[in-house]
């Protein structure tokens, strides 16, 4: 898990001054794996789990359940907002203490979603097809009908981005700081937000696009088409740098798990594809009963599947095809448009028709962060100085 | 929040299911407590914590080779070496000596027959004896404890100083405004014979010095107690061993480095080189190893166990190597070159981490480490000691936790990422003087020419008639028992 070097072949080395210096620093090296592993000891929390005994079934044990079997603060973590603006699309920030939802009819809000404590909430007045937060909560971008926006954790408008138009789709490159789109002309671009300019744009010669998911990886953007293929971008090339026939039909949903070694994709099929990313082949797939509408894998490699009127979590079902899933919410009546796992947190947002429901989802949320990476109890004075 | 539903007493059978199912679950879910990730008082850290896990810390490489990047570029930022100039010599310094005990005490002797002891930190001179010597002052050197300095000179005079206990008394308003002390020395012994060098071992009472022979006086006598001869060549310099106190390495007019044993009264082993060695630095760390300041512009480490193959040959002077000396940590050595410029090199790189030139600098004649290995002194002939900083962009004064580990992290990615093109190019680059970058490009086409018509001549020739000696063994000449 924390070797992060290879065996080299010592006899190719001629100098042996180079030689020596190449085997203390394997040795270094190695050490370093040791004690790392070694401080997984020291890791102050460990993963929330669901267990049941018998008969029972995980995905039979519904939400009002958990809660009343967990402890208060989590508890509080279940809840649902009744909003009435539209399908909500909804994303976390990077440390998952704040939420940003996006209304179709217009609604823009960011919330601390544990302290319940708006930020903001804004009308702005047209479509809002799809929000996402930037670097940290101080920025959300929002892909409005006609360009693409920018507000303050205030409200205030920052931004307009013009060169991004009618967007359908953002993400967010965190560690290079590019702000991606795609939209119904079918071009993808890359807008540097710390320096403001547009880094690329590329055509994706494959029609509109609504898809698009980015490999926590390596930065890496996957993009669904109508075509049924899923294609992966990079700002530095024209081209597509891999193109994958995955589903006979529109893709209507792509995901990436953490490390980047899997690849989800949901069709019109009503098929869920997982595809390992080093071979490019199919590992297996599940079908369900209707077309997926969203894909989230969440950091402990729980996949959640949002369904026309209910969401399906899967456990372990990346590497292994699962006869049964995790945990199962519905809601009747609404209309699923959005999941979002939260990081660090074992909390699953869904954005649907009628408003926005968090669910308790136990052991999908990483429980040791690392401070210096990403820290959700970050103070605003590590916020402006995080790297 | 959702409230749940209100349920009627439980006598469905799903609903008994459910009652069953809360009592045999086991659930657990992430719940962090605000107060324990909170600073209590404002005089608190923040709480962090870690995971080492490479899944939360994507891009580890590219986001270090930016760092390091940064670092490099910082670095050349804040390299500012040059401290300060010592001035007061009427002509140029010839040799250098540091005292063992006293970080700012170093003594220094001129050409014109001065000796001055310098008080490095406030930058003055604080004692001074103008007639020393009638002529060149060839060597100065401090006794062990600290109390006495011993010079030599053209004049043949072996003279003693009383070294100061401390600078306090040198300290004050009146006493710099007098200027510096006139001391005098306290013990002579004239000869008829002139002196190159000497040296005073690190545990007994005696020194040795360099002329015609190799000399060993002891404190008492008046004459030396011992006399080595090998040739009929003059020794230039010589130095003690700092780890064996009966060993003595010697530099000769013949080309040559010998090995002294004081135990045994017989030469050891003599080297003989292409070109003469101006002076010879024996590494305080490894006191086996010993590196030599050759007139080829070279300097060559050897180890005197093995003395047919250089450890190491440090290229990159344009013009004779005049003196080298060895930081304490054994790590690296400075060296003063006829080019004007001074050079660092790591104790077993053949080229330098670190070149010093001034534009009033001139010939550079002395080069010294102080003894906490942060500083360098040259003596050059503007008959002005510099002090430079062995690391250029080092910040002086105390540091801060915070910031040590700043800067060792600093250190380390750019160990790293040492190699790579961008930092490479960054991290070589320093401004040269003109006549110094020629004669580097110069020197570089002619060495390629030789190179190029020596694999020329083997390619037509019959293989073997002319052998491939590797540059290590290039520059030896013999070994003589």
């Amino acid at each position: 898990l924390f070797n992060r070097w290879r065996a080299r072949a010592m006899q190719g080395v001629r100098d042996k001054k180079l030689r020596t210096k190449l085997k203390k620093n394997e040795a270094r090296l190695r050490n370093a794996a040791r004690s790392a592993a070694e401080a997984e000891l020291l890791l102050p929390s460990d993963a929330g789990y669901l267990e049941v005994e018998g008969m029972e079934r995980t995905w039979k044990v519904k939400q009002a359940e958990i809660v009343d079997a967990v402890d208060l603060q989590t508890a509080a973590k279940s809840f649902s907002l009744s909003l009435d603006m539209g399908p909500y699309r909804c994303a976390y920030s990077r440390n998952g203490r704040y939420m940003v939802l996006g209304g179709a009819k217009g609604h823009v809000a960011l919330l601390d979603w544990q302290a319940k404590e708006l930020s903001f909430e804004v009308g702005v007045g047209e479509a809002v097809r799809d929000v996402v937060v930037l670097h940290n909560e101080t920025m959300t971008a929002v892909a409005q009908k006609k360009y693409t926006y920018v507000y303050d954790n205030r409200g205030i408008e920052l931004h307009c981005m013009r060169d991004h138009i009618d967007v359908n789709r953002l993400e967010f490159l965190p560690y290079h700081f590019l702000l991606a789109s795609v939209g119904n002309a079918g071009w993808l671009k890359y807008q540097d937000t710390s320096t403001g300019q547009l880094v690329a744009q590329h055509r994706t010669r494959l029609g509109a696009c609504s898809v698009m998911r980015q490999n926590p990886s390596n930065a890496v953007l996957c993009l669904g088409h109508g075509n049924g293929t899923v294609t992966m971008w990079s700002p530095n090339m024209n081209e597509p740098l891999v193109r994958m026939l995955c589903h006979r039909g529109t893709v209507r949903a792509v995901a990436v798990d953490r490390e980047g070694l899997s690849l989800i994709t949901a069709g019109v099929d009503s098929t869920v594809k997982v595809w390992d990313l080093r071979t490019y082949r199919l590992r297996h797939e599940y079908r369900t009963t209707s077309p997926a509408v969203e894909l989230d894998v969440s950091q402990r490699g729980l996949l959640a599947v949002g369904l026309r009127a209910q969401t399906v979590v899967w456990k372990d079902a990346l590497e292994k095809r699962q006869a049964s899933p995790y945990v199962v919410h519905r809601y009747d009546g609404d209309r699923t448009c959005d999941v979002a796992f939260c990081p660090f947190e074992d909390v699953l947002a869904v954005g649907t028709s009628k408003g926005l429901a968090s669910i308790v989802v136990p052991g999908s949320g990483e429980p040791n962060f690392d401070s210096f990476e990403v820290n959700p109890f970050a103070t605003p004075r590590q916020r402006s100085e995080a790297t | 929040l959702a409230a749940a539903p209100a349920r009627p007493h439980a006598t469905s059978f799903r609903a008994q299911l459910r009652d069953v199912r809360a009592l045999t679950m086991k659930v657990k879910a992430i719940s962090r407590s605000q107060r324990e990730h909170t600073r209590e008082t404002s005089a608190d850290i923040d709480p962090l914590q870690r995971n080492y896990d490479p899944a939360l810390h994507p891009f580890e490489r590219a986001r270090e080779y930016t760092r390091a990047l940064n670092a490099v570029k910082l670095d050349k930022v804040f390299a500012k070496p040059f401290l300060g100039a010592l001035a007061g010599h009427t002509d140029s310094p010839t040799c250098m000596a540091r005292h063992p005990k006293h970080l700012a005490l170093i003594a220094s002797g001129s050409a014109d027959g001065e000796i001055r002891l310098w008080d490095v930190v406030n930058q003055r001179c604080i004692a001074c004896c103008s007639n020393a010597h009638r002529g060149f002052v060839r060597g100065v050197t401090m006794s062990r404890d600290g109390k006495s300095l011993f010079t030599c000179g053209d004049d043949g005079s072996i003279k003693q100083f009383r070294l100061p206990r401390d600078l306090d008394d040198f300290e004050g308003e009146d006493v710099i405004s007098r200027g510096p002390t006139a001391i005098d020395p306290v013990n002579a012994v004239d000869t008829l014979r002139g002196f190159l060098g000497i040296d005073h071992s690190w545990r007994d009472r005696r020194f040795v010095t360099a002329g015609s022979a190799v000399e060993v006086w002891n404190y008492d006598q008046d004459r030396p107690e011992m006399r080595f001869e090998w040739g009929s060549s003059s020794v230039t310099s010589v130095r003690f061993n700092p780890a064996e106190p009966d060993l003595i390495l010697s530099t000769g007019t013949d080309r040559s480095v010998a090995l002294f044993d004081i135990r045994s009264e017989a030469p050891v082993r003599k080297l003989v080189m292409n070109m003469q060695s101006n002076d010879v630095a024996w590494n305080p760390m490894e006191a086996f190893n010993f590196t030599m300041a050759s007139e080829d512009q070279n300097c060559y480490t050897f180890d005197m166990r093995k003395l047919d193959r250089a450890l190491c040959v440090h290229k990159d002077h344009v013009s004779a190597v005049m003196s080298v000396d060895y930081s304490p940590t054994g790590k690296e050595f400075v060296t003063g070159s006829y080019d004007q410029t001074i050079r660092i090199f790591g104790n077993m790189s053949g080229h330098s981490r670190e070149i010093y030139h001034g534009r009033r600098m001139q010939r550079v004649l002395c080069a010294r480490f102080t003894q906490d290995a942060r500083f360098v002194i040259s003596g050059s002939d503007d008959m002005n000691l510099r002090i430079w900083k062995a690391r250029a962009s080092e910040s002086l004064g105390v540091k801060t936790a915070r910031e040590r580990r700043a800067e060792n992290y600093s250190e380390k990615l750019k160990d790293r990422f040492r190699h790579m093109p961008e930092i490479r190019r960054i991290d070589r680059h320093r401004q040269l003087p003109k006549s110094i970058h020629k004669a580097r490009k110069l020197k570089d086409v002619m060495s390629k020419a030789k190179k190029r018509r020596e694999s020329n001549r083997r390619q037509h020739s019959a293989p073997g008639s002319v052998p491939n000696v590797s540059e290590r063994k290039r520059h030896i000449v013999r070994q003589v028992e």
